[in-house]
């Protein structure tokens, strides 16, 4: 059960990796948008990561996961053969699906991953997608050729201008709104990737009118609905990420509540990596050499 | 006359205290405060019951524990049988020995009430319970020939847990299902440790595995399968979801950083550990000044874990008063002990906050307690003008929970009341969809332990006869 069967590192600097998971029932459910809760062990937390893909007849799920934090890093460790404690999905509600005629997504960085599952769906429902990848350098960018095969137009831009457009996703986004005002073919944006970028997407589409799908990463904890960890507010009301989103209308979305709430566990997120990096010290001087 | 003489001594015999940790000691630790009857206690508590020949005690049990009959065993020594007698009817007597408001239900109607005070049968089934996992002998009763009949039982929480023990004596093949990574709902997320050790849980859950019960844990109801799916694998299903979705004041700052569901909280303390960080991964505020809101159980159990987690103030934040407290005595008075302070007539407006969003402090509104209202209980008032802040650094919300939507909102065909609860027969917890069955706080709203497990009782049976019929 939830075995490893295939690890792949994207990059190194942060480490970004890809993994496929033995999880044959989560393979043949999980649609476009919907994410998983993994743990690692017995004294591990939970940790949702939206699906990048799926693989029903071979019953596997593929996550793609950035090292941020203890868990993550842990995780990276991990090997082909090794086993999770636990996979549990899938979760959250599937991108709503319907003929858009074209939409524009917009991934940055590790955000490519759950809107390639997001694009694959759009495709099979019959639209148009216009793609924009965007990464801070060259080396951060993956999937490009995937992302390529299932668009009908795709830009990628870096931010220090190492490959493709020197530049951020908005600067490739507003153009291509701006063009749109003729065409009026795109009726959907979807934006993922870091909260900054998402808002800033958001804030590009909105004097276009364009309806503006956002998923959002929230910390999270059971993430069916119990615990309201994962709570925003959108439109002025209070939604739960786990169970009511995790994509929701970026254009109501609080992205700066977002981000404060994102900061909660700051300090003991660099506990437990400084423990984990270092071995079980009290972090005050370095000078037992990890023996308190 | 003899019953007379009985009575007599037994109000002699006062009933026996239980021992405990020192409450100043106890508020730093997450170990169980009650240590327990000895041997000795036990059988002298036990010799005070009057085997009354129509005991009033049974009927105020939602599971009906043969009461008499267990306590006349502790009373002889014979503290094995005692346990199986309990086992008859409970499947869980050593958590309910612990966590049934017995003051309200079976000892509220003991007949020693009358002229002193009742004898203390929760005390004596945790006893019982105890004496008998202690001693590792944990007898299995006989199992009915298998009927070929299959059931899915939904949420591993109270009522779930005795659906499944129930059904699988009589021979049918249960499975249950349970979202989280560990099985016994509010028992394992909710209940902390200090009040319900969560190795007494996982013999519960390892008996009914032990009887033949298949427990699948992380499998998410409504999302990886659903009810109607399952119905296509099992011959009939359970639905005890619990009452998983917490409830907000709904006033201003409830989003700062720093405010928590009593779920999130408990569950981050309980389930995940997180009093254990950084040995555990999950992390928790722990709070310097802490305010709970609300007055019943989970109130309780919140400001008690901060001040385990090391808070130097922890707050009850209540608008009645203390008479009013939906809370068990019992609780209430061991979070007095332990230093809980309790701002009562008091009711939450606002919360307030730094630029970097995190909480400094509620706004409070005095009140004052007017006419009843339909609950029975005098209706608080707030009194204008009459605002004041607390300083906080958390706060735990805790004035109660809906019906989790997971199973509902997936289940097309099944009736919901205008609450979301589930639409369930009470005498038979049958749903509107046929083999269908629910229970517990889906069905209810927010209830006790016990009820749930009155509930599952009670479904049990039905669906013992909509097998057999089927």
């Amino acid at each position: 059960m939830n075995r490893i069967v295939a690890k792949e590192e994207f990059s190194q600097n942060p480490s970004v990796k890809m993994m496929q998971i033995e999880a044959p029932r989560i393979a043949r459910k999980a649609k476009g948008g919907q994410f998983i809760v993994f743990r690692l062990n017995e004294t591990g937390e939970r940790v949702p990561l939206t699906v990048a893909d799926t693989d029903p007849e071979k019953g596997l799920v593929t996550i793609i996961f950035q090292e941020v934090g203890k868990s993550t890093m842990a995780l990276g460790k991990l090997e082909v053969g090794d086993c999770l404690a636990d996979f549990i999905g899938p979760l959250g509600q599937p991108t709503h699906m319907g003929d858009f005629g074209t939409v524009l997504c917009v991934a940055g960085g590790i955000g490519i991953a759950p809107t390639h599952n997001i694009v694959k769906a759009l495709k099979a429902n019959g639209n148009k997608v216009i793609s924009i990848l965007g990464a801070r350098t060259k080396d951060l960018l993956f999937w490009e050729d995937k992302m390529r095969d299932l668009s009908d137009e795709l830009y990628v831009c870096t931010d220090d201008g190492s490959y493709g457009i020197h530049g951020l996703v908005t600067k490739v986004e507003q153009e291509l709104l701006e063009k749109n005002r003729e065409t009026g073919e795109i009726g959907l944006v979807i934006g993922i990737g870091p909260p900054i970028m998402m808002k800033f997407v958001c804030k590009t589409s909105e004097p276009f009118g364009i309806e503006t799908l956002v998923s959002l990463p929230t910390i999270m904890v059971d993430a069916t609905g119990m615990c309201g960890a994962c709570r925003v507010t959108v439109g002025g009301e209070t939604k739960f990420v786990c169970v009511d989103g995790p994509e929701f209308d970026g254009h109501k979305v609080d992205f700066d509540e977002m981000l404060k709430r994102q900061g909660i566990y700051l300090e003991q997120e660099k506990v437990a990596v400084e423990r984990y990096q270092h071995g079980d010290t009290c972090g005050c001087c370095d000078e037992c050499g990890g023996d308190k | 006359m003899a019953e007379e003489k009985k009575v007599n001594k037994a109000k002699k015999l006062p009933r026996h205290p239980m021992p405990e940790q020192d409450a100043k000691v106890r508020a730093h630790n997450f170990e169980e405060v009650p240590f327990g009857y000895s041997n000795e206690t036990a059988m002298l508590e036990a010799s005070r019951c009057l085997r009354c020949k129509k005991p009033k005690c049974i009927e105020g049990c939602p599971v009906n524990v043969k009461i008499p009959e267990f306590i006349g065993l502790i009373a002889d020594g014979d503290f094995l049988k005692a346990a199986h007698k309990l086992k008859e009817t409970n499947a869980l007597p050593a958590v309910c020995g612990r966590v049934c408001p017995q003051e309200s239900q079976c000892e509220a109607l003991c007949v020693l009430t009358k002229k002193g005070e009742s004898v203390a049968i929760g005390r004596l089934e945790r006893f019982a319970a105890d004496y008998e996992r202690a001693q590792g002998k944990i007898e299995l009763p006989e199992v009915k020939p298998a009927t070929g009949k299959k059931v899915a039982v939904i949420g591993g929480g109270p009522a779930g847990l005795t659906v499944a023990g129930d059904l699988i004596k009589l021979g049918h093949q249960v499975t249950i299902f349970e979202a989280l990574h560990k099985t016994g709902g509010v028992l394992v997320y909710g209940i902390p440790e200090f009040r319900l050790p969560k190795a007494i849980v996982q013999a519960e859950v390892d008996y009914l595995k032990a009887l033949g019960v298949e427990v699948v844990e992380s499998y998410v109801v409504g999302q990886i399968e659903t009810v109607d799916e399952l119905l296509e694998r099992f011959d009939a299903c359970f639905i005890g979801t619990g009452a998983g979705l917490p409830v907000f004041m709904n006033i201003e700052g409830e989003n700062l950083n720093g405010v928590y569901s009593a779920n999130e909280y408990l569950t981050r303390s309980n389930l995940m550990k997180a009093y254990l960080f950084p040995e555990y991964d999950t992390p928790i505020v722990k709070g310097g000044r802490v305010a709970t809101f609300g007055g019943g159980n989970v109130a309780m159990d919140s400001s008690r874990t901060a001040l385990r987690l090391g808070a130097e103030k922890s707050y009850i934040i209540y608008r009645r008063s203390m008479d009013e407290m939906p809370a068990r005595d019992e609780e209430i008075h061991h979070a007095g002990e332990e230093g809980v302070e309790f701002l009562l007539l008091a009711n939450p407006e606002r919360l307030i906050g730094d630029e970097k969003g995190w909480l400094t402090g509620v706004e409070c509104i005095k009140m004052e307690l007017g006419e009843p209202d339909e609950s029975g209980r005098r209706r608080p008032v707030a009194i204008e003008g009459s605002e004041f802040v607390v300083e906080v650094d958390t706060v735990v919300v805790a004035i109660g929970n809906g019906p989790n939507p997971l199973v509902p909102s997936t289940t097309p065909d099944l009736k919901t009341n205008r609450w979301g609860n589930i639409d369930a027969d009470p005498e038979t917890g049958a749903t509107n969809m046929p083999g269908v069955y629910a229970g517990g706080d889906i069905v209810t709203g927010a209830a006790t332990v016990i009820q749930a497990m009155g509930a599952g009782k009670i479904a049990a049976v039905a669906m013992h006869e909509y097998l057999s019929e089927k």
